[in-house]
């Protein structure tokens, strides 16, 4: 880069390209965020559902699922678990209620949380919201 | 006094820098506990669950990589401004601050279950916490917001009265960006689709956005003292390669937005500009061989340059290629949430982050200990052996996580496809080849601690 190509206009590139793209991705959020009830479920944000959410967040059960694909790669996706699981959430209480406190030799298990019924109800109706949340028929199929 | 150091207070920068290191050790002693229970199910269950080994060991990268950033300002900043640090005082506080703070938050996870530990740091009052990577309870947030704050006031200060560089004005700004954009680990909406959208604010444009300011500055630093090429150069340079950062990154968030309940248009959005992300990391490549190629000395400290160079070219691969090869809608959609997204984040993070703040340790610290320009002989070889072993053995951990991925997408994602875990045993094979590549990585690891204390075999000089 030689002369014809200067310091100034270097800095002017990202100066002007920088401020460009915040702008226009300020924009496209403003956007998003105005058309999201179209696709997001928020319709379905009952109490419990917000409560399932803190619950969700409180077990950090982020850190061994997924939940639309995002979060950790060591157990599975959770946000089409209401469907997998035949749109129980009978099952889904199930499941988490069984889970041995000392695991299962040689095998990965979920750890035993001691939810109350109260927020077993509340985590089951979040995860239900959750796969009924339109998100471009992702995963492509029921495993998730 | 330290003869070696041009400003006294650049001192401050090394118990960061040692800070840094020493998590570094246990993050990776945790990556290992996790890497074991991919394939003993029950390892050390129910003691250690593997979502407490996975926050420390991610939690723990964060906070080394922050200690490093952090060191590699106090040591360039007041170089590069020509002035002492406005307070060193306040530097070493905020050290003990942010070490007590990262310190308490590892103990709290490991010694009580998380839900407990959210309860007895007040998270209903403002729930922050169990969001991947933002699990910290939110009093070590507020704090980490104050040491953030304490530093840039001290860089400030410290910038602003003395000469001001593209260095470090980049460096500023990258530090500014990264403490902006962490507040938003403060807004936890109800909605989960707008929960992700803006949580992808912080950890998106931080590490495709305003960390590249953080790298780019650094290593424009460290290449104007090792090789010393002009000033002029490598700050066009610099200013293209931030403003590419910016011009692809910015709208490359959009690669996050495909499958979680936002506007189809990231679809399209999100896959083009994110395509043209590796463009910043190899035009870093291509700075650091072009400066080391047409250098006009040559600087003693031989680990340095071989760092710096490996930063160059890992940070293109990792973040740029492994970027690349899922970054696509349609390929996305089949890889989004498998072993592939894992591949691409271990050689990423070690190839653009971990590798730049071991660069500028690698340079600073024979200044910091008072032992000249360079280690001795001996010591630059241990570093380089170790160099070898941390580099080969992540290409390794990032190929065999591609292929635990690939066949996870084959098996899981296409047709009726199998059941997550019974998909997991058939590809146990690779996750037994990783847990053996960690292994190679720790001892690579290990060789670079020692390779600080390996003394020169040859008489001390007067």
């Amino acid at each position: 880069m030689s002369e014809i190509f200067s310091k100034s206009m270097a800095r002017n590139i990202y100066f002007g390209g920088s401020a460009f793209f915040i702008f226009l991705f300020l924009g496209l959020t403003w956007h998003t965020v105005k058309v999201l009830p179209e696709t997001d479920n928020s319709a379905a944000l009952t109490e419990e559902v917000i409560l399932g959410k803190k619950v969700w967040e409180d077990n950090n059960c982020i850190g061994c699922h997924t939940l639309l694909g995002e979060g950790a790669y060591f157990a599975p996706e959770l946000g089409n678990v209401y469907k997998r699981f035949g749109n129980s959430t009978e099952a889904i209480k199930g499941f988490i209620k069984s889970r041995p406190v000392n695991g299962i030799p040689g095998r990965r298990s979920m750890p035993q949380f001691n939810l109350s019924e109260e927020e077993l109800n509340a985590i089951a109706e979040f995860l239900k919201y959750s796969s009924e949340i339109d998100t471009s028929n992702w995963p492509p199929n029921i495993q998730g | 006094m330290i003869n070696t150091l041009k400003y006294q207070s650049q001192a401050v920068a090394k118990p960061y820098f040692i800070a840094a290191i020493g998590l570094f050790v246990g993050q990776v002693l945790f990556g290992l506990i996790m890497g074991l229970q991919y394939v003993w199910g029950d390892f050390l269950f129910p003691e250690i669950p593997f979502n407490v080994a996975r926050m420390v060991h991610t939690n723990l990268l964060i906070v080394w990589l922050l200690f490093g950033f952090m060191g590699a300002a106090y040591y360039l900043v007041p170089e590069e401004s020509q002035r002492e640090l406005h307070s060193p005082k306040l530097a070493i506080a905020l050290f003990w601050v942010f070490l007590a703070a990262g310190v308490l938050t590892i103990i709290g996870y490991l010694s009580v279950p998380y839900a407990t530990l959210a309860q007895i740091t007040g998270n209903e009052f403002l729930p922050t916490m169990g969001r991947e990577f933002l699990e910290q309870p939110t009093i070590t947030k507020i704090g980490i917001v104050i040491v953030a704050l304490g530093l840039l006031y001290n860089l400030a200060m410290t910038i602003l009265p003395g000469r001001k560089t593209v260095v470090n004005v980049v460096l500023m700004t990258g530090l500014i960006g990264l403490a902006v954009f962490f507040l938003f680990s403060f807004y936890n909406p109800d909605n989960l689709v707008k929960d992700k959208y803006f949580w992808w604010w912080v950890v998106h444009l931080w590490v495709e956005g305003v960390w590249e300011l953080i790298l780019g500055s650094i290593l424009a630093y460290v290449l104007i003292k090792t090789t010393g090429i002009d000033r002029e150069v490598v700050d066009k340079w610099l200013y293209v390669i931030i403003a590419m950062s910016f011009i692809t990154g910015i709208i490359g968030t959009g690669h996050h937005y495909f499958w979680i309940g936002t506007a189809e248009y990231w679809q399209p959005l999100g896959s083009i500009f994110s395509a043209l992300e590796p463009i910043p990391f190899f035009m870093m490549t291509l700075l650091a061989f072009g400066a080391v190629g047409k250098r006009k000395r040559d600087h003693p400290n031989k680990a340095t340059v071989l760092w710096a160079l490996g930063t160059g070219v890992m940070s293109f691969l990792g973040a740029g290629v492994w970027g690349f090869l899922h970054t696509l809608a349609p390929v996305n959609y089949f890889t989004h949430g498998t072993q592939i997204t894992a591949a691409h984040g271990h050689m990423a993070f070690y190839g653009a982050y971990v590798m730049i703040v071991i660069t500028i340790i690698s340079y600073a610290m024979p200044f910091l200990r008072g032992t000249g320009n360079a280690a001795n002989r001996r010591a630059q070889f241990t570093e380089m052996w170790s160099f070898w072993l941390m580099t080969i053995s992540m290409v390794f951990i990032t190929l065999f996580l591609t292929g635990a991925g690939i066949l996870q997408v084959w098996l899981q994602r296409f047709d009726d496809g199998q059941p997550f875990m019974v998909v997991q045993d058939k590809i146990a094979a690779f996750y037994w080849l990783r847990e053996a590549a960690g292994v190679v990585f720790l001892i690579g690891l290990i060789v670079y601690i020692i390779s600080f204390f390996v003394k020169s075999k040859e008489p001390a000089e007067a």
